[in-house]
């Protein structure tokens, strides 16, 4: 069984930053685990309340909700690399990304 | 553009005495960086701007926690007699938790900003329509982010909002020592126009508090360290010593020193909201001469107050009785107050607003401190000296006569330090001596001062009886008493200089 990915991303308003924290994630998803994950999108601007119950500081936060432990990458992504690391997006039983 | 000359406006924090060291409060709708050691009271200083603000000005106010969790800061000052979860249910106090979450590994990769506590800030403060702030331990920020040139733009980015949003804001950070470099990393400097420090410094033994308005960017403020402490409900309280204006009245009305002989060697008696010191070695007589003047305010229909730091409430009962002078039964009818206290239970400050509290309850005519000087063995120097200024200049404030007695360093006299920072604030000063005559030991006492009128000069000799101080004649044919090293004069000696001055008074 393939393990599902569920991530919240927390990001203030459309700034550049935010949207390059999208843009970072949505391409990271696709290249290791298409189709194996989740993503939503918290505008802090909008709906302070989620960054309250989710303890956010800064902008962008991504959360890892699944699989647990649960983890936070703060940021805007950019080292796409180490994020993958980070999030686990590789394992031995991945498949290589072709490229 | 800057704006030349502008007037800043006060937020009156309603901590005790604050205010009036910062001349009317923080800088309104600005940040105020409070710095202090590990246990200097930062918190405590930081919460209270929150806890008075609803208390006496009905601000509601958020804190943001950095460092100690909501939980934990509701139970620390709850031991205050604060009850911060009854502020919260009543919408005055929101807290914004941005402690570190422990069981979620954090890692920074990239550029960030620290939009989402804006967010939430903005947010809590529309909630509950608050006007006061605080960060506490905003300086731990920095430790929780790799990039230091990115975080430090963004904690002023941070401090920038709560200005748009006219918050007062007090905002604390840790520092390594007592003196010398403001913060670590000297960052927060630049986050505040306005820095306060508290200082916790052992000095002689001794820990002394001390808050320090180090600036308030084009506003006015008290300079210097001015001592502090926290008592439960109150919080911090500070006591602007020297900042203490001499505005008392005086008064000529007279009042019985509880000794007839006393009296007419006074000139009439004490003045009615005087302060008198009373010197003299152990044994003397002071505690006598205590118990005499409350006995004789007693008596007038006064209503008399004692804090006694030598003995112990039987042995001054006792003793009194000795005199023939009944304290319990003069307790009994609620116009006396007898307060037995070791100096060292508290620190000064402690015993400085305990016995302003006893004062304001108690709303003596005349009050006693025997001995003044045991209080000496709790305090700095410094310290002792700003306590007495401080404690004096309060009762002459609410009219009230004051006695105090103080115990010489050696058994012949000389000067204890109590004198030393009491004489120049008092309105009446008398000795009590042991005088060495003819190996015998008597006892001596003089009227050294007595602001505004005349007094006797003499040195008389008394007696202590069980109807207490019998003041007897003046001693003749010695000289030196004060000096510890008395001389006698043969009396043809005595005569043949009489006779050069013809001179009676």
């Amino acid at each position: 069984m393939a393990q599902v990915f569920s991530f919240s991303l927390f990001i203030a308003g459309h700034s550049s930053r935010s949207e390059t924290a999208v843009k970072n994630l949505r391409s990271l998803c696709e290249r290791w685990i298409p189709g194996r994950y989740r993503i939503s999108v918290v505008d802090v601007l909008e709906s302070p309340e989620m960054a309250e119950h989710s303890k956010i500081l800064a902008t962008p936060t991504l959360v890892r909700l699944l699989p647990l432990p649960s983890l936070r990458v703060v940021g805007d992504l950019s080292d796409q690399a180490r994020v993958a690391l980070v999030l686990g997006l590789q394992s031995s039983d991945d498949v290589p990304p072709a490229s | 553009m800057s704006q030349p000359a502008r007037f800043v406006e006060k937020l009156a924090t309603g901590i005790s005495g604050f205010d009036f060291i910062a001349d009317g409060g923080l800088p309104l709708g600005r940040a105020t960086l409070v710095t202090g050691t590990a246990g200097s009271a930062k918190t405590v200083f930081a919460s209270q701007f929150l806890a008075d603000g609803i208390r006496q000005f009905d601000e509601p106010g958020v804190f943001v926690t950095f460092e100690e969790s909501p939980e934990d800061i509701r139970r620390n000052l709850f031991s205050l007699g604060w009850d911060i979860a009854d502020w919260e249910r009543r919408g005055k106090w929101v807290f914004i938790d941005a402690t570190p979450q422990p069981e979620e590994e954090s890692v920074v990769i990239g550029a960030f900003d620290l939009g989402a506590l804006l967010a939430r800030i903005e947010q809590s403060v529309a909630q509950v329509g608050a006007r006061r702030i605080i960060f506490d331990a905003f300086g731990s920020v920095l430790l929780r982010f790799p990039d230091l040139a990115m975080i430090r733009q963004e904690m002023l980015r941070v401090v920038a909002g709560l200005k748009r949003l006219e918050l007062t804001a007090v905002l604390t950070a840790e520092r390594m020592q007592e003196y010398g470099e403001v913060v670590r990393h000297g960052i927060e400097e630049f986050v505040a126009d306005n820095v306060v420090i508290l200082r916790n410094v052992l000095e002689d033994e001794k820990r002394r508090r001390t808050l320090e308005i180090l600036k308030f960017r084009g506003a006015t403020h008290q300079k210097g360290e001015f001592p502090f402490t926290i008592v439960p409900e109150a919080g911090v309280v500070v006591l602007p010593l020297s900042a203490i204006e001499l505005k008392q009245k005086s008064s000529n009305l007279r009042i019985s020193s509880g000794n007839s002989e006393l009296d007419r060697m006074c000139g009439g008696g004490f003045f009615r909201d005087s302060i008198i010191l009373v010197s003299g070695a152990t044994g003397t007589g002071k505690t006598l001469m205590t118990t005499e003047f409350i006995a004789g305010g007693f008596e007038a229909g006064e209503r008399c107050l004692l804090f006694a730091f030598e003995e112990s409430r039987e042995q001054l009962f006792r003793n009194a009785l000795g005199w023939g002078v009944d304290f319990e039964k003069m307790e009994a009818e609620g116009r006396l107050k007898v307060m037995c206290v070791y100096p060292e239970t508290a620190g000064l400050e402690d015993h400085l607003i305990g016995m302003k509290e006893v004062v304001e309850e108690f709303r003596p005519n005349r009050m006693a401190v025997d001995s003044l000087s045991a209080l000496e063995r709790v305090a700095t120097l410094r310290g002792f000296r700003e306590f007495v200024i401080s404690f004096t200049s309060f009762i002459k404030h609410h009219e009230i006569a004051g006695l105090f007695t103080s115990t010489t360093p050696t058994l012949m006299g000389g000067t204890s330090a109590t004198e030393t920072h009491i004489s120049t604030i008092t309105d009446s000063i008398i000795l009590l001596r042991y005088v060495e005559m003819h190996g015998e030991m008597r006892r001596g006492l003089t009227v050294l001062k007595m602001r505004g009128s005349g007094h006797d000069k003499e040195i008389r000799e008394f007696g202590i009886s069980a109807d207490g101080m019998n003041i007897g004649k003046p001693f003749r044919n010695i000289y030196g008493i004060l000096s510890g090293m008395p001389r006698h004069l043969s009396p043809s000696e005595a005569d043949r200089i009489g006779s050069l001055f013809n001179d009676e008074v």
